[in-house]
């Protein structure tokens, strides 16, 4: 049995949301963006982990599962409608999403 | 122990930045797989096993194994990265990464004073967590079953190639296309495909104006 520090798995769950946040702002290219929202994904995903592994139960990684699915569900439909809107605009600017109302 | 956990925990902060600031999207992808490995690796020293073993399988394989085809699909070329670097300007990231390290400021300073200090390191197994996740969350997986499935549903809607109008055609619509030209260039390949005539381009470009309107 050994042990590990828990503040830093949380802290290090927190700088790769942190830096998922920032890619999500900076980033004009829409598949970047995508990327960073799955690096988001997986440190929300770390946090509940690391949560499970505080308390030796179960609950954590069966969230994590969750967060698994849906960051799958996310990735194809996000997937589907960059490939649309590259087809539509011939770029991947997040900017030329303003002309889609005109 | 710890030190296993430090280190990957450093492989996994320095190749996400890597992701976030690269302008080629493929090298990028590459520094993405390897910080879901890394993640991996502090998910098997946490004693998370089945965890570990889901994110190699489902994120740094399934996942981003769709990230890469559509990479490929999309084929953006040298003037793609040069546009990126060009949007990465200094004065565009430093507002946002500064709001971002004050809020992760935040963060650690409330964490600082807790002490969530992990005594003993118990492996939960895939045996446990197979257990929970049939019994008191059944209805969460089959929550997740009806997302996965209207994800798929949505994928293959968004992704036909040609959507089907809604509305009857307008009369100078009906004389720019007519109706047998609708389906005839309409591949999956799309314009990226070589070869093709450059009138059949326009009309492509035309139709495809005329989709999104």
């Amino acid at each position: 049995m050994n042990s590990v520090s828990g503040e830093f798995c949380l802290l290090l769950a927190g700088v790769l949301f942190a830096l998922g946040l920032t890619g999500v702002l900076i980033r004009r290219n829409i598949i970047f963006i995508l990327m960073s929202v799955e690096i988001m994904l997986n440190a929300a995903g770390l946090a509940f982990v690391v949560a499970a592994a505080r308390w030796h139960e179960p609950d954590g990684q069966v969230m994590f599962i969750f967060i698994l699915a849906m960051a799958a569900a996310e990735v194809s439909v996000g997937l589907a409608l960059v490939l649309r809107f590259f087809r539509c605009f011939g770029t991947l600017d997040a900017d030329a999403a303003g002309r889609m109302r005109d | 122990m710890n030190t296993l956990l430090y280190i990957s925990g450093f492989v996994a902060v320095i190749s996400t930045l890597m992701v976030i600031t690269r302008t080629n999207a493929v090298h990028a992808l590459l520094y993405l797989i390897v910080s879901l490995l890394s993640v991996s690796l502090v998910f098997f020293l946490l004693g998370a096993p089945f965890a570990a073993a889901l994110e190699v399988i489902v994120y740094a394989g399934a996942i981003m194994v769709l990230f890469v085809f559509v990479i490929m699909m999309l084929n953006a070329g040298a003037d793609a990265a040069r546009q990126e670097r060009q949007w990465l300007s200094p004065a565009g990231w430093i507002g946002p990464a500064c709001l971002s390290a004050v809020l992760l400021g935040e963060l650690a300073y409330a964490l600082a004073g807790s002490s969530a200090k992990i005594i003993g390191v118990g492996m939960v197994g895939p045996k446990q967590v197979g257990i929970s996740l049939f019994g008191p969350y059944l209805i969460g997986v089959e929550l997740a079953s009806i997302l996965l499935l209207s994800g798929l549903i949505g994928a293959y809607h968004l992704g036909r190639p040609q959507p089907p109008t809604p509305l009857p055609l307008q009369g100078e619509d009906r004389v720019l296309f007519p109706l047998g030209e609708e389906t005839m260039f309409d591949s999956p390949l799309g314009r990226g495909r070589g070869g093709l005539p450059t009138v059949t381009e326009e009309i492509q470009e035309n139709k495809n104006k005329r989709n999104c309107s």
